[in-house]
């Protein structure tokens, strides 16, 4: 009976507009349509949803999760992030030392 | 495809598995999830093939015995909520079985096992459900049981199966409720209506005190399936906590349980009871409870009569498939 072992395909479903797609789990089916009936019935029976994509599961190259060094930040990455930087504090430290001339005009 | 990929070095003996399986172990005990890629032990691997797979099956059969009242059903409203819960079912059974298959074991093969009555499902769903109040205990006790241990189970170790219970059980809520309201609905009746509910609990009571599987002293497989966090709780513990939260809700809706050493043990903080016959309830799950082979008859003669519609479904798919080479040309 090698009839029921379809191709898998990975669901990821929409909340509402302008939400970003989620993945929620996968289905088998015959081919992509028939996918996405199988997803409404199995992922549309109760929560919000607007929109459904589903993507052959072989279709999709992932990372191997021992190949931990891929996501190893091994130096310091600050520079990337707001917080690396200290505008504030400096502002503040200069205040005082400036010339008159760049200081705001006193009243 | 993303998850499947040859087992290594997975079993006592193979080079560098000892390595592998405290790197493993030590993964698990901080609570981490195990993903498919991931290296595993040949042992966690086929302990997780055998539970899932069985867990699937028991949705598809205990599918069954509710389907066949959905005719019966005695109010519109009754129907629907039935007809949503026995497609939930099924619909659990689809998700454990894509769990199970990350793991390398087919849907077709666990369907075939299922269908020539070599792979297992719950003991429960073995037996008869006679009238309209077995349909009731059976969404209300027994749900009550499977949320007990599935809440359990969603906390495991293994990612894709932890990810599907967790969906399981924000569903099971609904069957839940919706089961004690019927039963609400016939303790509150009528005397007749009340009297069948009794009736229902007594011929339930013996197969729902089994559900959670042996007890702990006769089990097999529980040390291992702690250590590796595929089980959180053994089945003695479950069933203790099925006891403490059910027990006074079916005292308080007026039933009596037909155990005459059902008692709560202040001192022990523990319910006693009659010890399950654990034969019969091995038996039941080989194939020889009163309704098994009528339940693996109703599921063969569904996937042969759904025959053609996979066929007109997959020559369908031939077609698109031609079309759309066709106009690539
Ligand atoms: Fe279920
Ligand atoms: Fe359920």
């Amino acid at each position: 009976m090698s009839d029921t072992q379809w191709p898998v395909f990975e669901v990821f479903h929409q909340q509402a507009r302008g939400e970003p797609h989620v993945h929620v789990g996968s289905v088998h089916a015959s081919d992509a349509e028939v996918a996405l009936l199988m997803a409404k019935e199995q992922f549309g029976r109760r929560q919000a949803c607007v929109n459904f994509w589903v993507v052959p599961a072989d279709a999709i190259t992932a990372t191997a999760y021992d190949d931990v060094d891929i996501f190893e930040h091994g130096t310091d990455k600050s520079y990337r992030e707001a917080y690396g930087y200290e505008t504030t504090r400096r502002v503040r430290a200069q205040t005082t030392k400036r010339p008159r001339s760049l200081r705001p005009p006193e009243e | 495809m993303v998850q499947n990929r040859v087992p290594q070095n997975d079993r006592p003996g193979d080079p560098g598995y000892a390595e592998c399986l405290s790197a493993f172990e030590a993964r698990v005990a901080r609570g981490d999830k195990v993903e498919p890629g991931d290296w595993m032990p040949g042992a966690y691997r086929q302990q997780l093939i055998r539970l899932i797979h069985v867990h699937a099956n028991s949705e598809i059969c205990g599918a069954l015995p509710e389907g066949g009242w959905i005719p019966h059903a005695p109010s519109l409203k009754r129907k629907l909520a039935l007809v949503a819960k026995v497609q939930d079912e099924v619909g659990h059974a689809q998700l454990l079985y894509r769990a199970a298959e990350t793991l390398g074991k087919s849907r077709e093969e666990m369907i075939d096992e299922l269908i020539t009555g070599k792979a297992k499902y719950s003991n429960v769903f073995h037996y008869h459900a006679e009238t309209w109040a077995d349909v009731a205990t059976i969404a209300w006790l027994i749900d009550a049981g499977a949320i007990v241990n599935q809440r359990m189970m969603a906390e495991g170790s293994y990612g894709p199966y932890a990810r599907a219970l967790k969906r399981i059980c924000y569903e099971e809520a609904f069957h839940l409720t919706h089961g004690y309201d019927m039963c609400i609905t016939l303790a509150t009746g009528s005397k007749l209506q009340h009297d069948m509910l009794q009736d229902a609990v007594n011929r339930w009571w013996k197969p729902i005190m089994m559900f959670h599987g042996p007890s702990d002293g006769v089990s097999t497989h529980t040390d291992q399936l702690m250590r590796w966090r595929i089980k959180l709780k053994t089945n003695d513990e479950q069933r203790q906590e099925f006891l403490k939260q059910y027990v006074p809700k079916v005292h308080e809706l007026g039933l009596t349980l037909p155990d005459p050493n059902l008692r709560f043990d202040e001192e022990a903080d523990a319910w006693r009871y009659t010890e399950p016959d654990w034969d019969e309830f091995m038996n039941v799950i080989r194939g020889n409870g009163p309704a098994s082979a009528l339940r693996l008859r109703a599921r063969r003669m569904a996937h042969e009569d759904g025959a053609w519609v996979r066929r007109a479904l997959e020559a369908a798919a031939r077609g698109n498939r031609a079309t759309v080479n066709q106009n690539d040309e």
